[in-house]
């Protein structure tokens, strides 16, 4: 993984030391709340409803174990022993004390982290295919663009004060595991026409209030000018963005007003006539010198089968339902990549403890070459785990309840934290799912129902990717009373789509059942070897809102 | 309906209410209550010198509703936040969600 230089140890340090006197002049009276609530947000500091929140960037979704244990220590020090895994591939801490801020940066640089831009109208955090570097239908690995854009983009003067937030993703795969389409810029590294590497660009996705999946701009950019060319897209928008309405203020709202033609059309002449053209973009020295941090590890083949691992998934139903959902190939035979899914069913997606956070880390040390991913799911990942070791590592997983093979089946549900947790959210969203988890719990139901992406969110911000899922949940105040809405037909992947609201919404304790007549829908129509998103497509909204609603 | 002034403490972000004897109490049921405008404007107002005083920040006020002589926070938002907890733990299951 990247390694801090030391301008960028001495910048965070700096950071750091610039928040604590903010911090400082804040509680002497010398800040008021207005002028110091932009300086907090810069450094991903909410005040959220029970407490301040604060939000650490894990970038690309890439953590050692180091790291992990800081983040173990600063959740048992400073928190209550937790933190919450986010959809941005970030760690959220949910009860944060002002004055400890300060201490908990400190200790963040520490193990080369921090918080800057997780939050205010800036770029935020890159995200990436949390296979990268591991994957066996990787065509490029996208870690070392992401680290790119990521000091690029990190306090950079022209867009600095963008008219609002701004989303990178990339992957290098095929198969897209970091929903790209909804990223305000969407990166796929693919083949050109001469058999090089470069970018298919996509703009203008998103989610919120109005989600749109994201157009081709350009199908296919040479990577050396990947900078010039996002920074022409970045100030197109910075020119052109609106800044009157915050609900209109996305890159998403100008592309699709102007239209991807029209938009195209400002871009290429801007980048036409980039006079940064030349200097903007990566030496090859320097794209060099950062991917050799991202250098695979030698890894050295081994058989595809394991005489112990194939015993234990005869013997052990549990090993062998986590064996198919949460172990996935790796591009060198005889090692797999494995999913600790944070997902056991009575507990809150997405939430780690700092005690399964140390054991996690240790994991990541004895049986993944030190690596470690957090992916948009809000699950964490070994990349690298030797077949052999499968079963050990799944024992351990089991000691800890950290070994549920709900891996992309239904009980894999994205959660936000909604209003337990949030000043944005309008209804609870964690209460729910736990609900549907408890409805849903027996394994061989959900591998019955097979691969379902189901996502919840607790306000209209959809940081509960409601809009991408082929179940979607969106809670909402209705006269006071919490009522969710039930989208169906979302998928986050390559032929991204935006759910369509199904009918009226569901009071709280309707909602498992509501689900479950989905469920039952689907499985009454579906045709051998149909996913949920495939039976939806065939047969359309019909037999749901009926089965849901009654006949119309 | 009766009022209360709420806001989240500066140094920690914990959930207040300015209460009978005029400091910030975080137990609702020491909330000073407003019973007409004039006493929550009087209340804001006195909030108001305690966020100069930075002693709290976010301040609102928020009707509430007496039941037995307890004060009922109305909304799940606000009974959240005067729980000084998530609603997740399992005595809170059998509450309707």
């Amino acid at each position: 993984m990247y390694r801090y230089d030391e301008f960028d140890q001495a910048f965070v340090r700096e950071r750091v030391e610039q928040f604590r006197d903010q911090v400082d002049r804040r509680l002497a009276g010398q800040l008021n709340e207005e002028e110091f609530r932009p300086l907090r947000l810069r450094n991903g500091l909410y005040l959220q409803l029970h407490a301040y929140m604060l939000r650490i960037a894990i970038p690309y979704g890439v953590l050692s174990p180091r790291q992990l244990r800081q983040l173990a220590m600063i959740g048992r020090k400073w928190d209550r022993g937790y933190g919450h895994f986010t959809t941005r591939t970030n760690l959220q801490y949910h009860w944060i004390k002002l004055v400890d801020v300060p201490d908990i940066l400190s200790a963040l640089a520490d193990v080369e982290m921090h918080c800057i831009q997780t939050s205010g109208n800036s770029f935020r955090n890159v995200t990436a295919d949390p296979f990268a570097g591991a994957a066996v239908d990787e065509l490029e690995d996208p870690r070392p663009w992401c680290e790119v854009i990521r000091q690029w983009s990190t306090v950079h003067p022209e867009f600095s004060w963008l008219p609002r937030k701004f989303k990178f993703a990339i992957t290098g795969a095929a198969e897209d595991r970091a929903a790209v389409l909804f990223h305000d810029i969407g990166l796929k590294i693919v083949k050109g026409p001469n058999g090089e590497n470069g970018f298919r660009v996509f703009v203008g996705g998103g989610m919120g209030r109005t989600p749109y999946v994201g157009l081709e701009i350009r199908p296919f950019l040479e990577k050396r000018h990947l900078l010039s060319y996002i920074e022409s897209i970045l100030r197109v928008y910075n020119l052109y963005g609106r800044r009157d309405n915050l609900n209109k203020a996305r890159i998403k709202i100008l592309v699709n007003q102007l239209g991807i033609d029209k938009f195209r059309e400002e871009v290429e002449a801007d980048w036409a006539v980039s006079p940064r053209r030349d200097t903007i973009d990566l030496p090859e020295s320097e794209l060099h010198r950062i991917q050799s941090y991202f250098a695979p590890p030698d890894l050295f083949p081994g058989p595809i089968v394991d005489e112990k691992v194939e015993q234990r998934r005869i013997t052990c139903p549990v090993f062998a339902n986590w064996l198919k959902n949460n172990v996935r190939p790796h591009r060198v035979p005889g090692y797999c990549i494995a999913v600790i899914a944070l997902k056991q069913p009575g507990r809150t997606p997405g939430d780690a403890t700092s005690e399964e956070m140390e054991l996690v880390a240790d994991l990541a040390e004895r049986y993944s070459c030190n690596e470690l991913r957090v992916n948009y799911t809000q699950n964490l990942v070994l990349p690298h785990v030797a077949r052999a070791d499968l079963a050990t590592v799944h024992d351990e997983l089991v000691r800890a309840r950290l070994a549920v093979g709900n891996n992309d089946l239904l009980g894999d549900m994205i959660c936000c934290p909604g209003l337990d947790y949030c000043n944005l959210a309008n209804a609870r969203s964690i209460p729910i799912a736990k609900e549907i988890a408890k409805r849903f719990e027996d394994p061989k139901r959900q591998e019955l129902i097979g691969p379902l992406r189901l996502n919840m969110s607790g306000c209209i911000n959809a940081c509960g990717h409601h809009h991408a899922g082929n179940i979607g949940i969106l809670g909402v105040d209705k006269k006071g009373t919490e009522l969710y809405q039930i989208s169906l037909g979302g998928s986050p992947k390559d032929d991204a789509a935006i759910g369509t609201i199904i009918g009226p919404g569901f009071r709280a304790e309707a909602v498992p059942q509501a689900i479950d007549t989905i469920i039952e829908t689907y499985l009454a129509n579906r045709i051998d070897g149909e996913d949920f998103l495939a039976t939806w497509r065939r047969i359309g909204p019909a037999p749901f809102k009926e089965a849901l609603y009654g006949a119309v | 309906m009766p009022s209360v002034v709420t806001a989240n403490r500066l140094t920690d972000g914990i959930v207040v209410y300015l209460a009978t004897d005029g400091r910030w109490t975080e137990d609702i049921a020491r909330a000073r209550l407003a019973n007409t405008e004039e006493e929550t404007k009087a209340l804001e107002a006195e909030a108001a010198e305690a966020v100069k005083a930075r002693k709290v920040v976010a301040v609102y006020p928020l009707e509430v509703a007496l039941h037995d002589g307890a004060v009922d926070p109305l909304s799940v938002r606000e009974r959240i936040r005067a729980s000084h907890r998530t609603t997740l733990t399992k005595d809170w299951y059998d509450v309707p969600l």
